[in-house]
C-alpha cells in the first residue's frame, strides 16, 4: 500500500483504486471514497488505536441529527413495516441498496457499523448487488438514526416509491444451480453404471448385475426427468399454447422419448437404454442455460418512475409540517417542496412563483417559471426557495405517471421480431417428424420393433442439444465480452435483436450532449473584450430571461455583479432588451440586434463555424456575439457521422430547435432532426418506424425517453454511472463507450453468424445420426459418443469464434 | 461378486452425501454472492498488519 501513498492524481491513497472524477478530499489526500477515509483516519490515529484489537469506532464524532428532517418520514409506521424485511419484537432487519457501495474499505465499514452505534448486531455487505442487509435494535436505535448514520458515513441508502412496494422475488439462479446439481449428479452416476454395458463383457451381459445396473439407472435418471428438465416442458408448452414451435419442443420430445424407450428397454431387458444421454443431454443444457444468464446483480433493467419518485413528501396540516407517504397522499393535501425536491404529483402552486426543472420528464432543459394558481405537473423538479403547493391528482393519475398506465408498460416486454432459434426449430421440428414418420413406415412392413425402434431412434437422435447450445454459448459469450466495454445487455435476445436494427434513434439531450454547462465563449466585433461594466449590464439583462441560452450566459457572467436593471422586454424567438444604468442592452439573435444598425457588416453563420450565438448590442452599437458550443460527447460525432451511411439515423429532442444548424452542419441532411418531441410524441415516432417494418434501436436516457426505450425494438439507457437511475430498457451503456457503438453493433452482427456457423455444424452431427437412427441401429454407445462430441465442439467452436470476433472488430 | 450390490450401494449414498451438501450450499446463497466473503476474511480484527502497511 505504500506505492498509493504517493499522491497520485486520481488514485485512492487507501486502497489504491481510482478515486474517479470526485474524490473525497482530507488531510490534503484524495479517496475513493468515504469508507476509505475513515479506515484512513483510524489508520492514523497510531499504534495506540490499534494496539487493542479493533479501533474503537463508537468515540468517532458522527452527528446523527437530521436537521432538515431528510428522513422524517422513517418514523412512520406504515412506511416501516414496508421497508423492513422482518420485525420480530424489537429485533428488524432491513436490506438497504446502497449505490456508493464500490471497494473493500466500504465492506469492511459498513460490516462494522454495529461499532459506531449500540443495537446494531449484524450488518453484512452483497458486494456485487450493492446491498446491506442490517439487523437491529428499534429501542435502542430507531430505523431514521440507522439511515442517517449510513448516511453520515457517505452510504446513503437509496429509498424510493419503490421500495415501498412488496419485495419482487428476484431473479434467482438458486433453482437452476440445483437443477443443474442435481442432473450433474445423476450424469456422473448413471455413466459409472453404464460403463459396462459398452465394454460389452459377454458375462456381464448375461449376469443379474445388468438388471440392477439398469433399475439403479433408472431411479438416479427420474429425479432428472421430473425436476432438472421441468423448464423445457413447460416453455415447450406455452410455446405449443401459443402455436408456436420453439427450440423446446424437439427438445422435450428427444428427452421424453429417451427416458421412456430406455425405461422400457431396461424394465423388458431388450437393452440397456440411453438413461447416460439422456441425463447428460439435460446436464448439458442447463449448463447452457446458466452461462446465458449472465446477470448484472446491481443492474436493473425494469425500473419505471417509482423507482425515481421519493418515498415521502411533507405535508402542512394544522399543527404543522409531518412527513406522509407518497400512496397516502390525498387530492387536496397542501405539502411543501423543498430546493432540488421532485414534484410528486399534480398540484397548482400556493406559493407566489416557483422555478421548475422539467428536463426529466421533456428532456428540455430549462427552468420554466409558474406563478400562483398555475398547475405544476408531477416529475418536475423544484429549483430555488421552497413552494408549497396543493394537490389536485393523485400519484398514480398524475401527467408523469399516466404514460405507465398505458398497455405497453403493462405487460411484459414482447420482442415483435421472431428469435433465431424459433425460427430454426420450427423447420428442424418438422423436418425431424417428417423422418421419424418416414422411417416408421418404411420398417413396419418388416418388423413392428424395428419400425419402433427406428421411429424413437431417429427422435433420439435429432434432439437438437448443439443446437439448443450454439446461442447460449455464442451470444452469452458476446453478452460478457460487451458487458466488460461497458455495453450492459438485459438477455440474448436483446443482442440478437441488436444484430437486425436497421434504424437508429439518438436523443439528443444527455446522450449525444454531456450534461452540464456547455462552454460560453464572447466574440467581440467591435472594440476588445467586454470590460467588467458591459459584463455587469449584460448579466442584469440576461438573468431576466429563462431561455437556455441566456442562463448559460446568466452563469458565465456570475462573477460580473450586480446591476440595477430598470426596464425589461422579451420577443418570443427573437431576443431580450433591457435598460441598465443608462444603456440600452439587447440580446438576442443577429437580425433583432442588427436592425438597430444595419450597416454593420457581421459575419454571417457560415463563416465562423457552427454554434448557437446571441449577439449583443450596446446602446444601438453592435458590440459582439457570444458563441455557445453543446458539449457534444467525445468522438460521438464521428461515431454518428460513421452510422448514418449503414443506417437510417434520426435525433430526437426535447429541446426548442437552436441547435439545429449546428447539427445539420455536423451530419448533412442524411441525419433526421426532430425537435420540441413530447415524450407521447418520441414514443409514436418509434412506432410509426416500427410500422413501416424498421428495426428500431433507441438510445437515450431518463424518463423522459422511457416510453421510446420501451416502444424500441432494443432499448438503451445511455447512464454517467451504472448505479444511477435508468429507466427500463434492454440496454444500459456506459456514457464514455458510447463513441465505440459501430464496432459494438458489428460485433453483435458477427456473433449472430457465429451462431449461425454453429447451427451448420450441430447439423452435420445430426446428419450423421440420423444415418444410424433410419437404419435402425442406433446404439447407446453411438449415442453415448455422439451427445457429448457434437455439444462440447459447438461450445468450443461458439466460444472461441465469438472471441476471435471480438479481438478482430476491435471489441476487445 | 455379491458385493458389488452392497458397494455401489455405499457408493450412492456417499454420492448423494455430496449431492446435499452442495444442495445445502445453493439454498444457503453461496452461489450468490461470490465476491464478499474473499473480502470479509482478509479483514478481520487484524488491525496491526495494516498499520505496518501504512508506516
Amino acid at each position: 500500500m505504500l506505492h498509493a501513498a504517493e499522491p497520485r492524481e486520481s488514485v485512492c491513497v487507501h486502497c489504491g483504486e481510482p478515486a474517479g472524477k470526485h474524490p473525497v478530499v482530507a488531510h490534503g489526500q484524495a479517496f475513493c471514497c468515504d469508507g476509505c477515509r475513515i479506515v484512513y483516519e483510524l489508520l492514523r490515529e497510531g499504534p495506540e488505536s490499534l494496539a487493542c484489537d479493533l479501533p474503537d469506532l463508537s468515540q468517532k464524532k458522527i452527528d446523527l441529527d437530521d436537521p432538515s428532517n431528510k428522513f422524517a418520514f422513517l418514523d412512520l409506521p406504515e412506511v416501516q413495516d414496508q421497508l423492513l424485511d422482518f420485525r420480530e419484537g424489537d429485533t428488524c432487519a432491513v436490506t438497504f441498496f446502497i449505490p456508493s457501495i464500490h471497494c473493500s474499505s466500504c465492506i469492511w465499514v459498513l460490516e462494522n457499523l454495529y461499532k459506531f452505534r449500540d443495537g446494531i448486531s449484524q450488518s453484512r455487505v452483497q458486494f456485487l448487488r450493492k446491498e446491506l442487509y442490517v439487523v437491529f435494535d428499534r429501542q435502542k436505535i430507531s430505523l431514521r438514526e440507522l439511515v442517517s448514520l449510513l448516511a453520515a458515513l457517505g452510504y446513503e441508502p437509496r429509498l424510493h416509491l419503490s421500495d415501498l412496494e412488496k419485495e419482487k422475488p428476484r431473479s434467482s439462479n438458486r433453482s437452476l444451480y440445483l437443477k443443474l446439481g442435481v442432473a450433474g449428479f445423476a450424469f456422473g452416476n448413471i455413466m459409472l453404471l453404464a460403463l459396462p454395458e459398452y465394454l460389452a463383457f459377454e458375462s456381464f451381459l448375461s449376469s443379474p448385475f445388468r438388471a440392477f445396473f439398469g433399475y439403479v439407472s433408472i431411479v438416479l435418471a427420474l429425479p432428472v426427468l421430473l425436476y432438472s428438465s421441468t423448464e423445457y416442458f413447460a416453455s415447450a408448452w406455452a410455446g405449443l399454447r401459443h402455436r408456436i414451435v420453439n427450440i423446446d419442443v424437439p427438445i422435450s420430445i428427444g428427452i421424453l422419448v429417451l427416458f421412456f424407450r430406455s425405461a422400457f428397454e431396461i424394465l423388458t431387458r431388450t437393452g440397456a437404454g440411453y438413461l447416460d444421454s439422456f441425463t447428460g443431454l439435460v446436464f448439458f443444457l442447463l449448463i447452457g442455460k446458466a452461462f446465458q444468464k449472465k446477470t448484472y446483480d446491481a443492474l436493473s433493467f425494469e425500473r419505471d418512475f417509482r423507482s425515481y419518485f421519493p418515498i415521502s413528501v411533507l405535508r402542512i396540516e394544522a399543527d404543522g409540517e409531518r412527513p406522509v407517504a407518497l400512496p397516502d397522499l390525498r387530492v387536496g393535501d397542501r405539502i411543501r417542496i423543498r430546493h432540488q425536491e421532485l414534484i410528486p404529483a399534480d398540484a397548482s402552486l400556493l406559493s407566489a412563483e416557483a422555478w421548475i426543472d422539467y428536463s426529466f420528464v421533456t428532456g428540455e432543459s430549462r427552468l420554466v417559471k409558474k406563478s400562483k394558481g398555475d398547475i405544476l405537473f408531477a416529475g418536475g423538479r423544484i429549483k430555488g426557495k421552497a413552494v408549497e403547493l396543493q394537490v389536485i391528482k393523485e400519484v398514480s393519475q398524475s401527467y408523469l405517471t399516466r404514460m405507465w398506465n398505458r398497455d405497453l408498460f403493462r405487460e411484459q416486454k414482447k420482442s415483435r421480431l421472431a428469435s433465431l432459434s424459433d425460427t430454426v426449430a420450427k423447420y428442424f421440428t418438422a423436418v425431424v417428424l417428417a423422418l421419424a414418420a418416414g422411417s416408421f413406415f418404411y420398417w413396419f412392413p418388416q418388423s413392428h420393433a424395428l419400425a419402433w425402434n427406428a421411429f424413437t431412434a431417429v427422435l433420439i437422435v435429432a434432439c437438437p442439444c448443439a443446437l439448443a447450445l450454439s446461442i447460449p454459448f455464442a451470444l452469452g459469450n458476446a453478452l460478457r465480452i460487451l458487458g466488460r466495454q461497458g455495453l450492459f445487455m438485459k438477455n440474448t435476445e436483446a443482442l440478437e435483436i441488436m444484430s437486425r436494427v436497421d434504424t437508429l434513434v439518438f436523443d439528443k439531450t444527455g446522450t449525444l450532449t454531456e450534461q452540464g454547462s456547455a462552454p460560453v465563449v464572447f466574440h467581440p466585433l467591435n472594440g476588445g473584450a467586454l470590460t467588467s461594466d458591459e459584463k455587469r449590464w449584460i448579466r442584469a439583462v440576461a438573468c431576466q430571461s429563462t431561455h437556455p441560452l441566456s442562463r448559460q450566459i446568466c452563469q458565465m457572467l456570475e462573477q460580473a455583479g450586480n446591476a440595477d436593471l430598470r426596464e425589461f422586454h422579451e420577443q418570443e424567438g427573437q431576443g431580450i432588451e433591457g435598460k441598465v444604468d443608462r444603456n440600452r442592452i439587447r440580446l438576442g439573435s443577429k437580425l433583432w440586434v442588427a436592425h438597430l444598425n444595419s450597416d454593420l457588416d457581421i459575419p454571417s453563420d457560415s463563416e465562423t463555424g457552427a454554434g448557437s450565438r446571441v449577439y449583443v448590442a450596446i446602446n444601438g452599437a453592435v458590440r459582439g456575439y457570444f458563441a455557445i458550443m453543446p458539449k457534444y460527447r467525445k468522438g460521438l460525432l464521428q461515431a454518428v457521422r460513421e452510422l448514418k451511411s449503414r443506417y437510417f439515423v434520426t435525433i430526437l429532442s426535447g429541446d426548442q430547435d437552436f441547435e439545429r444548424p449546428l447539427l445539420e452542419t455536423e451530419f448533412g441532411k442524411s441525419v433526421h432532426l426532430l425537435f420540441r418531441q413530447s415524450p407521447e410524441a418520441k414514443l409514436e415516432f418509434i412506432h410509426r418506424l416500427q410500422q413501416a417494418n424498421k428495426t428500431v434501436m433507441m438510445l437515450g436516457d431518463g424518463l423522459n425517453d422511457a416510453g421510446a426505450l420501451r416502444q424500441s425494438d432494443v432499448g438503451v439507457a445511455i447512464t454517467e454511472n451504472t448505479a444511477a437511475f435508468t429507466p427500463s430498457c434492454d440496454a444500459i451503456f456506459t456514457a464514455d463507450r458510447l463513441p465505440r457503438l459501430p464496432r459494438f453493433l458489428r460485433f453483435s452482427q458477427s456473433s449472430v453468424r457465429v451462431v449461425l456457423a454453429s447451427f451448420a455444424i450441430s447439423f452435420l452431427y445430426n446428419i450423421v445420426g440420423l444415418s444410424f437412427a433410419v437404419s435402425g441401429q442406433l446404439s447407446p454407445v453411438i449415442a453415448a459418443i455422439l451427445m457429448p462430441l457434437s455439444s462440447i465442439s459447438v461450445v468450443a467452436f461458439a466460444t472461441l469464434a465469438t472471441k476471435i470476433s471480438a479481438k478482430r472488430l476491435g471489441v476487445e | 461378486m455379491s458385493v458389488i450390490y452392497v458397494l455401489i450401494i455405499v457408493s450412492l449414498f456417499v454420492a448423494i452425501g455430496f449431492l446435499i451438501a452442495f444442495i445445502w450450499a445453493v439454498k444457503s446463497g453461496q452461489f450468490e454472492d461470490t465476491y464478499t466473503p474473499s473480502v470479509r476474511i482478509l479483514m478481520d480484527d487484524k488491525p496491526k498488519n495494516d498499520a505496518k502497511e501504512v508506516e
